[in-house]
């Protein structure tokens, strides 16, 4: 059953100084002076893969380097609770829902289990997304203070799925969402939390310089000419087809290179799909680089992002959008759609550009590779926006500065 | 070196956002949403928001007026809202009564484009202050800028820009400490004068320092 994750301790907060500088590693350490000693419980429902395991791996053990009693506790259950809340899952992004309706009972029943096996008595319980929304249930006389950190869009849910969550979400005292466009309209109050990046991982530190070109070389991507990217996996609401036309304009009036890199062909037959549109529209052009890479390519595409001139994400729907946190991170200019979470990352004409159709994708590019200084002024307020927002350590503070908040409540 | 009556203690303030009730997909929108929001609401939107942006030192002002441009492509608005100062604001009613008469005066001269739908909607957010003593304090000029040396980006901010409305002057906890406690008028004027505009809150940092280590040196 119900496990208490290990805490890593991989990296330590001192490691962050260089990037963000003395005073602000202090003034973590002093909001989390009031809190030592202060007990916290992370719930989610794996360790490992996926977004959120991977945010709770370094967020974990920066709040207990600072001082916070926290445990990270992983729920369990049988494939078919997580089958049940993968259809939960889709539906929540808007899919039909087809699981039986004894599904709900199944779905309550291994929270129920987890239940038996967990002590929730943390002062502050934040439960990670809907696979253990039931806990509260443990929850006795108003005691502690329960936050729901919703990592999905809710903005389209199916009702079936939502109508049976949501009197589970409206006991929370709080809700977190990652971008307003997400959230629901609740009872408690609902906060803002971004996704992060953490700079010090594989897909973000610093590379030097002969591994990036080792890297492009591999690829055989010419460095001389102009490099346009887009790292996705290869998926219809990514746009592949519209980046290969936008390119297709570009390239009338620069000579220069595009790169679709990214994964999903291997494992889901759309992605298949999509990926052979995307060869038969490159049409043989040697300067579009398709590049199926595998799930372990966090180097790769560090170095594809630091090699690139610009990076550009049109897609059609999109979550938050941490590829353009990443190539932000880079100093890259970004053209993006102005779609989800990018128009909160792509701050138009000042952290990048944002675009609203594949003639105006091209558009930004060719102004970015005509004005080369505006590009750098562009990827350096990115940077800046990214150092300031979108870090684990912002996250870190966020949810140091919940607790306080919390605290101080009435 | 004149010793103060009152040390200046150095504090730092977390903001916690919080998704507000309002959003707005036309500017008739974001007339209401200006009407009904709350003051925290007003408060993020201009004052926090230069913090959140302080690295963009050109043509960056408020969410309000980067909404306007960015979303509805009214510059001429863009330009109005973008032109309102929150340093010759005492209070939030003060500079939402401006808010609201801009985008209202807008509306009814153009009343076709209130209406029509902007590229992404606005959300009216808000941000909750959580304030922290730093347990630093400064006695004389040369602690203070000691003290200033070792201040995080929200620190600065929260000194030198969001004090002017628990002031209620036009001024900030830095120029204030130096003029009522230690007599420097002109260093305190001085350094009022900094431009949060067209400043990172880093750069706004060092010419404080700069300014005080020429008065030390004087």
């Amino acid at each position: 059953m119900s496990e208490t994750m290990p805490i890593p301790r991989l990296i330590r907060l001192d490691d962050y100084t260089p990037v963000l500088g003395e005073p602000e590693v202090a003034e973590l350490r002093t909001l989390a002076s009031r809190l030592q000693a202060h007990t916290v419980q992370m719930v989610n429902s794996t360790a490992v893969g996926g977004g959120v395991a991977e945010m709770l791996n370094r967020l974990v053990p920066i709040l207990q380097e600072l001082g916070l009693a926290i445990r990270w506790e992983v729920i369990t259950g049988g494939n078919d609770f997580f089958e049940i809340t993968k259809a939960f899952h889709n539906a929540l992004h808007g899919g039909p829902y087809d699981m039986p309706p004894e599904s709900f009972d199944t779905f309550l029943a291994y929270n129920e289990q987890n239940l038996l096996r967990l002590q929730l008595e943390a002062e502050f319980i934040v439960i990670h997304d809907p696979q253990p929304v039931a806990l509260i249930r443990a929850r006795r006389d108003h005691s502690g203070h329960w936050i729901w950190r919703c990592h999905i869009d809710l903005s389209q849910p199916n009702p079936k799925v939502w109508d049976f969550l949501e009197p589970w979400v409206n006991k929370y005292d709080g809700a977190i969402f990652s971008s307003p466009q997400f959230a629901r309209h609740l009872p408690a109050p609902q906060y803002l939390f971004y996704p992060c990046i953490d700079p010090l991982s594989e897909k973000n530190r610093d590379l030097e310089p002969e591994v990036v070109t080792g890297i492009l070389e591999r690829f055989s991507i010419d460095r001389a000419r102009p490099i346009l990217t887009q790292i996705s996996r290869f998926d219809r609401l990514k746009d592949p087809l519209g980046v290969v036309r936008a390119f297709q304009i570009v390239k009338r009036y620069f000579d220069c290179q595009l790169v679709l890199a990214g994964g999903g062909a291997s494992d889901d037959p759309e992605g298949e799909a999509v990926l052979s549109e995307v060869r038969e529209a490159a049409a043989g052009d040697p300067d579009i680089h398709i590049l199926d890479l595998p799930p372990w390519s966090a180097t790769e595409i560090n170095a594809l992002q630091r090699g690139s001139t610009i990076i550009i994400q049109k897609s059609l729907r999109e979550g938050f959008g941490l590829t353009v946190t990443e190539g932000l991170w880079k100093r890259k200019p970004v053209v993006a759609s102005a779609v989800g979470g990018l128009p909160l990352q792509v701050i138009h004409k000042h952290t990048g550009m944002l675009a609203h159709s594949v003639e105006g994708t091209a558009y930004q590019i060719r102004f970015l590779l005509s004005n080369p200084a505006a590009a750098a002024r562009l990827g350096q307020q990115g940077h800046e926006h990214v150092r300031e927002h979108f870090l684990i350590t912002s996250s870190v503070k966020r949810y140091l500065t919940l607790f306080l908040h919390l605290l101080l409540l009435p | 070196m004149k010793r103060a009556e009152q040390s200046f203690q150095f504090k730092t303030a977390s903001y916690l956002v919080r998704i507000g009730k309002e959003t707005a997909t036309t500017l008739a929108q974001l007339k209401q949403g200006l009407e009904g929001c709350s003051d925290t609401s007003i408060f993020n939107h201009t004052f926090q928001t230069l913090s959140h942006h302080h690295f963009i030192t050109q043509g960056f002002s408020n969410d309000f007026a980067q909404w306007v441009l960015a979303s509805c492509n009214r510059p001429e608005l863009a330009e109005q809202l973008a032109s309102l100062d929150i340093r010759d604001y005492l209070s939030l009613a003060e500079l939402r009564a401006d808010l609201k008469r801009l985008v209202s005066d807008y509306c009814e001269l153009n009343p076709q484009q209130a209406e029509q739908s902007a590229f992404e909607p606005f959300f009216f957010f808000e941000a909750i202050e959580v304030e922290v003593p730093l347990g630093m304090e400064a006695w004389t000029l040369e602690e203070f800028r000691q003290g200033l040396e070792r201040l995080s980006h929200a620190s600065i901010y929260f000194h030198f820009i969001a004090s002017r409305l628990r002031l209620h002057l036009r001024t900030n906890d830095f120029s204030y400490w130096l003029e009522s406690r230690l007599d420097l008028g002109t260093l305190a004027k001085q350094v009022n004068r900094i431009d949060i505009y067209t400043n990172t809150l880093e750069s706004a940092r060092q010419r404080i320092i700069d300014l005080v280590e020429r008065e030390l040196d004087s």
